[in-house]
C-alpha cells in the first residue's frame, strides 16, 4: 500500500516494521511527530521523558534489556543527551539502539543551527542520513540491523525539510523481534576505567569495520550521467535540491553513511571528474573528509557558505550561474512575525513585567515570543533551563540591587526538563531570585505534548502529576504562590511583592493554553466605539485580535476568545 | 510531464495543513509522484506560513523557490503580496479577501498596504479573489475558509470533482464532513 507520509511519520512506520518495542523522547521541532506517530502503534511502548538525557538513557536501558529501542530529539536535544551518548558508544548495544536527531538549517524553530554530525564524529557513533520519506522508513529499519551487526548505537540524522515533507511511502508488514537474552556482562556495560579502556580499542576497531561496510553499503549510491561534466557529492535533503537543480548535468555520489564515511568509494568517484562539488548544509563535514583522504579537486564551502538552508535555486545560481525571474509586489510588504495567540495566558505576565521594567531572563517555548514588540519584555534566551540558572549568576554578579529588579520566566515543561536543577542552585547557593513558572498545563510550542505536570502520558492516559508547588518547596524555596495571569492586578501585585522580599521565591502563573481543546472560552468581546477614546491602552498588550480602525480599537471576532485582559486595561469601559 | 508547483500561503492557525493534506491526497490518487512540505513550530503561532505542494512524474526538491509556482493559494491578502515573487510567469493567484493585521501594523510601526488586489492585477498577474471567510461562515464556520479555497482551486486543476470529494472524506472527521462538503461546493460555485 502506498501512502503520502511526513518524513517523521514514515520514520515511525520504520520503527514499527523493524519490531521496535520501546521509544522514549522529548519533543522538539522538527522531530516531535516521530514519537507521536510511534505512540499510535500499540506494539510499541512510547513515552515523553522529562528531557532528552532521560529519554536516551531509557532507550539505552531497554536496549541492554534486549529490546529494539529508540529515542528522538531535535539537534539541541542531542547536546542534553550527549553525556550518555559518548559512553554508550563504548558499551554498544544488546537490542538495536537507534537515535533520531533532527537538525534545523535555517532555524525555522530553533535557537541555533548547529550541525549534529559533529556529535556522531566526536562520540564515534555510526550516523546515517535519509533524503525523503521512503528513505526515512528504510533507513530506520536498516539502522536497527546495523546497530546489532556492529554493536553500536546508530544516529539517524534528519532535517526540517526531510522531517516535515510528505512523500510517497510503500508500507510493509511488521517483523516481530523477540527480546534478546540479557546476560550480565560488566566488561561491556560497566564503564569504569579498567573496563572502558578495552572498549575504546573496540570502538576504534568498529569504526574501521563500519568504514569497510560503507564502501559497498546500499545506503550510498553512485548515479552516473553520460552528459556530466562534473560530479556532486551530497546527502539528505540537499541531494534532492541538487538533483532538481542539476539533473543530468552532473553525476552524483549520494551519501547515506555520514559517520564514518567511505574512503575508496569517494576517491574513485572523484577520479572520474576534474571538478567535484561537495554540496552540504551547515558545516564542511564531507568536504573536510575529502581533504583528509586526499581528494582535493572539491569545491564546497567557498561558494555555498556555512549559514542557512540550501535550495535548488542556490545550487543552480552557484554552479550554473542561472538567475531566476519573478515579479515583485510594488511596495514594501510588512513582516508577519509569530505572535502569542489571542487569549494566551503568558500575555498578562509579560505585560506586567514590561510595565514594571523588570529584567527578564527567558527560556525556550512559546513564551520566548514575549521578547517581541510591543511587550519586548525578555532580556535573554539561551537554552532549555538557562532562565533560572543564568538569573542566579546575574544576581550573584550584580548583587542586591539586581535581585529586586530581575526575574526568570520558564514554562512548565521546560521547568521539568532542566529548570529544577537551576532552582536548587538558587536555594542552595542563595540568591534572592524570583522565578515565574508559566504553567499552561501543556508543552505548547511543539504542538501540545503532555509532560510530567499535566497528569496525562503520551497516549493520553491518566498519569502521576508533579505538584509544582510541593516540588518547589521540596527544592528549598519557602515562598511559592500561584496567580491567575488573566488577572493583571493580582499578577502585578505578586511580582512586586516577590521582588521586594529578601528570599528566593517562585510565582506559578497558572492558566491552560488557550488553544487546548478542553478550554472553554467566553464569547468574543466587542468595543463600544462611542466610549472608545482611541487611547491605545489595550494595544499595549500586543493581542493579535485588537487593531485600530479610524482611531478606534476594534476586536476581530474570529480570533478573540474573551480572556478579558483588554477589559482590565480599558479605563473607559469601552470593551464589552 | 514537468513538475507542477502549488503554494498554499496564509497566517499560522488558518488551516493550511488540512488544505495541503487534501490536495496531496487528490494528487496521490491521480498516480503522481507528490511532495508536500510544511513548516511546523514557531511560525504556526500567527506568523506567515507557507506549504509547498509539488507533483509530476518524479519530484525531487520538496520546496518551491521564487519564480517557480504554477498556482499560489493565499488565505490572506497581505500574504498574497508577500509571496507574489514565487509565482511563475503566467501563473495563477487565488486569494481570499480576508485581511489580518500583522503585529507591526497593530503596533502602528507600519501600515497595511491598500488595494492589494488592484496592485497585483496591475503587475499583470492572473488573480481570482474570493471572500472565502463569508462563504465559510455561510457553510457553518469561519474555520472552513481553507476548504472553500480548495473548492476554488479544484476548478483550476482539471480533475473530476469526485476525486476531491473522496479526499475530503479521507481527511475530514465524520462529524465535520457535511459542513466541509458545503464549503467546498461554495468554493467551486464562486471560482
Amino acid at each position: 500500500m502506498k501512502k503520502l507520509m511526513l518524513g517523521n511519520e514514515a520514520f515511525a512506520r520504520g520503527l514499527y516494521e523493524a519490531g521496535c518495542t520501546v521509544a522514549s523522547s522529548y519533543p522538539g521541532t522538527p522531530s516531535t511527530e516521530i514519537t507521536e506517530f510511534t505512540a499510535k502503534y500499540d506494539e510499541i511502548y512510547a513515552e515523553w521523558a522529562p528531557n532528552e538525557k532521560v529519554a536516551v538513557e531509557t532507550a539505552i536501558g531497554a536496549s541492554i534489556a534486549g529490546a529494539r529501542s529508540f529515542s528522538a530529539m531535535k539537534h539541541v536535544g542531542l547536546n542534553v543527551a550527549s553525556d550518555p551518548l559518548y559512553t554508550i558508544s563504548y558499551s554498544g548495544v544488546n537490542g538495536g539502539l537507534v537515535i533520531a536527531v533532527a537538525d534545523d538549517p535555517g532555524m525555522h524553530s530553533s535557537q541555533n543551527e548547529q550541525d549534529s554530525r559533529h556529535h556522531a564524529i566526536a562520540s564515534k557513533v555510526m550516523m546515517i542520513e535519509p533524503s525523503n520519506s521512503a528513505e526515512c522508513k528504510e533507513f530506520a529499519k536498516t539502522a536497527f540491523e546495523l546497530s546489532e551487526k556492529f554493536d553500536t548505537p546508530v544516529i539517524v540524522r534528519l532535517s526540517t525539510r526531510v522531517s516535515h515533507s510528505q512523500s510517497i511511502v510503500e508500507l510493509c508488514e511488521r517483523e516481530e523481534r523477540p527480546l534478546k537474552e540479557y546476560i550480565k556482562n560488566p566488561q561491556k556495560y560497566v564503564m569504569m576505567p579498567a573496563f572502558a579502556r578495552p572498549r575504546h580499542i573496540f570502538v576504534e576497531e568498529r569504526l574501521k569495520n563500519i568504514t569497510e561496510y560503507a564502501e559497498t553499503s546500499p545506503l550510498n549510491r553512485i548515479e552516473i550521467s553520460e552528459n556530466a561534466e562534473f560530479g556532486v557529492i551530497a546527502s539528505g535533503a540537499v541531494y534532492e535540491y541538487a538533483k532538481e537543480a542539476l539533473g543530468d548535468k552532473a553525476s552524483f555520489l549520494k551519501l547515506g553513511t555520514i559517520n564514518p564515511m567511505p574512503v575508496k568509494l569517494i576517491q574513485d568517484f572523484a577520479k572520474k571528474y576534474d571538478k567535484i562539488y561537495v554540496i552540504e548544509e551547515l558545516d564542511d563535514i564531507i568536504e573536510t573528509h575529502c581533504h583528509k583522504i586526499g581528494v582535493n579537486n572539491v569545491i564546497g564551502k567557498e561558494i555555498f557558505g556555512f549559514c542557512g538552508e540550501l535550495s535548488q535555486t542556490v545550487i543552480s545560481e552557484k554552479i550554473l550561474n542561472k538567475k531566476s525571474e519573478y515579479a515583485e509586489f510594488s511596495e514594501n510588504v510588512p513582516v508577519r512575525p509569530p505572535v502569542m495567540c489571542a487569549g494566551c495566558p503568558h500575555r498578562g505576565v509579560f505585560y506586567c513585567l514590561s510595565k514594571l521594567k523588570v529584567n527578564v531572563s527567558g527560556d525556550i517555548g512559546c513564551y520566548t515570543l514575549g521578547a517581541s514588540a510591543p511587550l519586548s519584555a525578555i532580556d535573554t534566551t539561551i537554552c532549555m533551563g538557562a532562565s533560572i540558572s543564568a538569573l542566579h549568576g546575574f544576581n550573584k554578579a550584580r548583587g542586591k540591587d539586581a535581585e529586586s529588579k530581575t526575574v526568570a520566566v520558564i514554562g512548565d515543561s521546560t521547568f521539568m526538563h532542566s529548570g529544577m536543577t537551576g532552582l536548587v542552585n538558587i536555594a542552595y547557593n542563595s540568591t534572592n531570585s524570583t522565578v515565574i513558572i508559566l504553567d499552561n498545563s501543556i508543552t505548547g510550542m511543539t504542538g501540545h505534548q503532555q509532560n510530567p505536570t499535566t497528569g496525562k502520558n503520551l497516549k493520553g492516559d491518566p498519569a502521576a502529576a508533579v505538584n509544582l508547588e510541593a516540588l518547589c518547596k521540596a527544592l528549598g524555596i519557602n515562598r511559592v504562590r500561584v496567580v491567575d495571569p488573566y488577572s493583571l492586578a493580582e499578577t502585578e501585585k505578586a511580582i512586586k511583592e516577590e521582588l521586594a522580599v529578601e528570599e528566593p521565591s517562585v510565582i506559578i502563573s497558572r492558566r491552560p493554553c488557550a488553544l487546548l481543546k478542553y478550554v472553554k472560552h467566553k464569547p468574543p468581546l466587542k468595543t463600544d466605539s462611542e466610549k472608545c477614546k482611541g487611547c491605545k491602552m489595550c494595544m499595549k498588550l500586543g493581542c493579535p485580535a485588537i487593531s485600530m480602525k479610524d482611531g478606534k480599537a476594534v476586536i476581530d471576532h474570529t480570533q478573540c476568545v474573551g480572556c478579558g485582559i483588554c477589559q482590565e486595561m480599558c479605563r473607559f469601559d469601552a470593551i464589552l | 510531464m514537468d513538475t507542477k508547483s502549488v503554494m498554499i500561503v496564509g497566517v499560522g492557525g488558518q488551516g493550511s495543513l488540512l488544505a495541503s493534506r487534501l490536495l496531496g491526497n487528490v494528487l496521490l490518487s491521480q498516480g503522481f509522484d507528490v511532495k508536500v512540505s510544511e513548516v511546523h513550530g514557531m511560525s504556526q503561532r500567527g506568523g506567515s506560513v507557507v506549504t509547498y505542494v509539488k507533483y509530476g512524474e518524479k519530484v525531487y526538491s520538496p520546496i518551491i523557490e521564487k519564480g517557480e509556482a504554477d498556482i499560489i493559494i493565499s488565505f490572506e491578502e497581505l500574504e498574497s503580496a508577500r509571496w507574489i515573487p514565487y509565482l511563475k510567469k503566467g501563473g495563477h493567484l487565488i486569494t481570499s479577501t480576508q485581511k489580518i493585521d500583522p503585529m507591526p501594523v497593530i503596533t502602528g510601526a507600519v501600515k497595511y498596504p491598500e488595494n492589494i488586489t488592484e496592485k497585483i492585477k496591475q503587475a499583470g498577474i492572473d488573480i481570482i479573489s474570493v471572500d472565502a471567510l463569508s462563504l465559510a461562515e455561510q457553510a457553518g464556520t469561519s474555520k472552513a475558509s481553507n476548504v472553500v479555497l480548495m473548492g476554488v482551486l479544484s476548478t483550476k486543476m482539471g480533475f473530476d470533482e469526485s476525486v476531491w470529494q473522496n479526499a475530503i472524506e479521507q481527511c475530514v472527521p465524520e462529524k465535520f464532513l457535511e459542513l466541509n462538503k458545503k464549503a467546498f461546493a461554495l468554493g467551486v460555485q464562486n471560482a
